[in-house]
């Protein structure tokens, strides 16, 4: 009993050591000093007004939401029909396709972000647009990939013999039997997918040319110092934002303790 | 013609395969697999120091430029030494919670702390960077809340130590996931075995739960490690002086000297330390964790 008493204890400490930097940022976002200082001494609303008329940030906004969508919808595409396909192999391949698969996400993102800068550079290809919408669909694939397949283990292959033997061919028992059982799988995934593309910083920079998304103007104005009340609100409805998804998802998922990135 | 098809794959399996991973297969190889592979022949290029104009060939200049030179090889030993740190304090941190969650919580409880652990894996990283640059500043919450209790403050901002903390703080869900899922896998008959052979908390803990966990930690370790060795960003918030990593050499040879092939050579470390990371963690079955 009291070893548990313990962990519990570690528990609650470890919790407070997650959630004090977000709390931070949330009291932040509402402090009226222009630079940030603790303890707060005052509070004000004007930074909300004057983040949602800054027209920088408006344009970084627009181009993450544009990329994050572009990157998800491949991301659905590609990688439900991969996962898919690498649910039908046989262990040897198997064991390959899924090791491959899973690279983007394991290997580290400075990797992914330089080999595209190279890749580009080789083919002297310009930056633009359609290079951080590639960068993105690279890791965002794997989510939508990894959580379809996670479904895919679960649901009994029987059930798709069933449909073939009651007359049903391979397109039919997809849109009815497939499809529906994958389908809060493939959305949770694209969720997710979304909310990371939103985030991502570490490969954009090496995949975008003078276009800033989101992202990208927070480490900028952080780096130099500027408009740091503007970041406050920025990054509080960052969180504000992403909670909801990826609450959402876990709801979709209905699974413990898998790693969904 | 639907009918067809249908038919033909399921008398050719390989054939249906092939269909459905064609497209992703030749996305992945043409984009993924390529970047790398140029990644890897650029590393052997070189840059004309006039012009700037990528000079294609194959020379050893950047290794050898890389190698002579130590403050190179000190900062890859920081990353991957900062690396290893995060990972080991991210595998002590998440065994409470990991433990706590499936093995004590009620599953009321146990859904509000998966849902506790998942905020702040899926919260801006950006913001939670900077709010550790917020809280570990000189005039930062960490030194007022310590001269509030009466005790000197800490100069730990932009600093080896600040990055330690951030980095464990930012990939802990990491962690905490995959463990508590192995945990979840093993079977209660086990765990009875273990008292009924006459084993006692911290022994079927020690014996029984940590070596069976273990491809959990592994896959964990896979982020931890991984999403450390490959970052810029913390270093350039959180670190201070001299307390570049790999990442940063990379970045300000792209974005500032526009040095690419140079980058790409360094960046091979990094390839290198994962690819074997990898390779191992695949016999000790973590891939079956992720």
């Amino acid at each position: 009993m009291r070893s548990e008493a313990l962990i519990w204890a570690a528990v609650a400490a470890i919790m407070g050591f997650l959630f004090v930097p977000i709390v931070i940022i949330i009291a932040y976002a509402f402090s009226a000093a222009p630079i940030p200082s603790w303890p707060i001494t005052g509070f004000a609303l004007h930074w909300f007004a004057d983040t949602w008329y800054d027209d920088e940030i408006r344009q970084a906004l627009t181009l993450s939401v544009e990329v994050a969508a572009l990157a998800t919808v491949s991301a659905i595409l590609l990688g439900t029909l991969a996962a898919m396909a690498v649910a039908r192999m046989k262990s040897a391949a198997k064991e390959v396709v899924s090791f491959i698969a899973v690279l983007p996400i394991a290997l580290p993102g400075i990797l992914t972000g330089m080999a595209l800068a190279s890749y580009f550079a080789f083919w002297g290809l310009n930056l633009s647009f359609w290079t951080i919408v590639a960068g993105h669909a690279t890791f965002c694939v794997v989510i939508v990939y990894n959580n379809v397949i996670a479904r895919l283990r679960r649901m009994p292959h029987s059930l798709t013999e069933a449909s073939a033997d009651l007359g049903a061919d391979a397109f039919l028992t997809f849109r009815r039997v497939q499809l529906p059982m994958m389908a809060s799988a493939i959305g949770a995934g694209a969720l997710l997918a979304f909310a990371l593309s939103f985030d991502e910083v570490i490969v954009t920079t090496f995949t975008a040319g003078a276009q800033n998304t989101l992202p990208l103007w927070i480490f900028g104005a952080i780096r130099l110092g500027q408009k740091l009340p503007e970041v406050n609100v920025v990054v509080f409805a960052i969180i504000l934002f992403t909670a909801v998804p990826v609450l959402l998802a876990q709801k979709l998922i209905g699974d413990s303790g898998r790693v969904a990135r | 013609m639907q009918r067809f098809l249908s038919a033909f794959g399921w008398r050719h399996e390989g054939a249906a395969n092939a269909a459905l991973l064609g497209l992703p297969a030749i996305w992945f190889a043409c984009l993924y697999l390529a970047a790398i592979g140029a990644l890897l022949i650029t590393s052997f290029w070189t840059v004309d120091s006039l012009s700037g104009d990528l000079i294609p060939g194959f020379s050893f200049t950047n290794f050898q430029q890389l190698l002579a030179d130590p403050t190179y090889t000190k900062i890859g030993l920081r990353t991957i030494g900062i690396a290893a740190a995060v990972t080991i304090t991210d595998i002590v941190l998440a065994w409470p919670v990991a433990f706590a969650m499936v093995r004590l919580a009620g599953p009321r409880l146990r859904a509000a702390l998966m849902a506790m652990v998942m905020v702040p894996l899926w919260s801006s990283y950006l913001a939670r960077v900077y709010a550790w640059r917020l809280i570990l500043a000189h005039d930062g919450l960490l030194n007022w809340a310590l001269a509030e209790i009466g005790l000197p403050g800490l100069h730990i901002g932009y600093s080896n130590w600040a990055m330690w903390i951030v980095f464990s703080y930012l990939w802990l869900p990491f962690m905490i996931l995959p463990v508590a899922a192995a945990v979840e896998r093993i079977p209660p008959s086990l765990l009875e075995a273990s008292a009924d052979l006459g084993e006692h908390g911290f022994a079927t803990f020690r014996r029984v739960i940590l070596p069976m966990a273990l491809p959990g930690m592994v896959a964990g370790a896979i982020f931890t490690f991984s999403l450390t060795l490959g970052d810029y960003v913390t270093p350039m918030l959180v670190g201070g002086e001299g307390s570049d990593f790999i990442g940063n050499v990379v970045y300000a040879n792209v974005g500032v000297t526009n040095n690419i092939p140079f980058a790409a050579a360094y960046a091979v470390l990094p390839l290198g330390v994962m690819g074997v990371f990898l390779l191992v963690a695949r016999r000790m079955g973590a891939f079956d964790a992720l």
